[in-house]
């Protein structure tokens, strides 16, 4: 494994870490946002520029986003 | 139980884990050293035999077609499950505004939903030849109107995308790709069996039917997703326009 995949993954371990604590909801949706940025990283230095993508939307946009607005209506608006 | 306990519990078998999972890594083969023969072949007799030069692509909608139509038919039903749940208990007579009031914003999220829809359907196109394909490419697409969302307003975003052409598109998706594997069997040959015609490697339409099970894909998961979106961002704007 080279130093720049080493540091990819150990990028991903932190995100996954703080998501893992955070008790915040509203945070927890940014973070996760984040989280799969730092994994759509780990794909490209991994040479798997598809996977990338399709995280980068589902995990980036989509999970965030269905969060937020479940959040929202928990709220009442 | 008592907490001490729980955690000492806790502690013993986190820790066994860990050594399970470190060993098991370490016993990974490196990175670039892979060992497996299905692939080793595959990589051999996929451009020959199917012209695509996208090998993940011939293995999602040929080799392992079948696999992706169950994959397929997954998000088709989950996203179908959200709708009626949500349009269920949603109140139609509610109607919605929701104003999006900077204009920098609206300009620059109008530009980058259109980058990202050209980006999405060049995705797309090109499945069997470079990386990505129909899911990739189609979550792009999706993810230019969630853009196109935030930068507008709600009833621009539903002119976009009316309802009913949303679920047109999603079934034609869905059911295109079960029935080209019909048309396999008319041809006389296995279900989804690649009917041809293929045409020179690395160019758009090389991988016959490779190409329209790609399409398909496509056109299912875009409007997969926008129907995602828009049955959540639904649910927000009735609950703005009732003052909740």
């Amino acid at each position: 494994m080279i130093p720049l995949q080493a540091a990819a993954m150990a990028l991903v371990a932190v995100f996954a870490l703080a998501v893992a604590l955070t008790r915040d909801l509203v945070r927890l949706a940014m973070l996760s946002s984040l989280y799969a940025l730092t994994l759509v990283v780990l794909f490209l230095v991994f040479q798997a520029p598809d996977v990338a993508l399709s995280e980068l939307v589902v995990g980036g946009v989509a999970f965030p986003l269905v969060i937020v607005v479940a959040i929202v209506m928990q709220r009442g608006g | 139980m008592t907490r001490q306990l729980r955690i000492g519990l806790f502690a013993v078998s986190a820790s066994g884990l860990a050594a399970l999972l470190l060993w098991a890594v370490a016993g990974l083969p490196d990175f670039g050293h892979y060992r497996q023969r299905y692939g080793l072949l595959l990589q051999q007799v996929a451009v020959g035999e199917r012209h695509a030069t996208n090998v993940v692509t011939a293995v999602v909608f040929d080799y392992r077609g079948f696999d992706t139509l169950g994959e397929e038919l997954i998000l088709f039903a989950s996203v179908i499950g959200v709708a009626l749940l949500l349009r269920e208990v949603r109140d139609e007579a509610a109607r919605l505004r929701d104003r999006m009031r900077s204009d920098a914003v609206g300009l620059i999220g109008i530009g980058f939903a259109a980058g990202l829809l050209v980006l999405g359907l060049y995705v797309i196109a090109h499945g069997p030849i470079t990386p990505g394909g129909g899911f990739q490419g189609g979550v792009v697409v999706a993810a230019a109107f969630a853009i196109a969302y935030l930068a507008g307003d709600y009833r621009a975003y539903r002119r976009l995308t009316p309802q009913p052409a949303l679920d047109f598109v999603e079934g034609v998706g869905a059911g295109g790709y079960a029935v080209v594997g019909i048309v396999s069997m008319l041809l006389g040959s296995a279900y989804l069996y690649n009917f041809g015609p293929l045409g020179e490697p690395g160019t758009l339409a090389s991988a016959g039917s490779i190409s329209i099970l790609n399409i398909a894909v496509a056109l299912e998961v875009s409007a997969a997703f926008v129907l995602l979106f828009t049955e959540f961002l639904e649910e927000l704007s009735v609950m703005r326009a009732q003052g909740r």
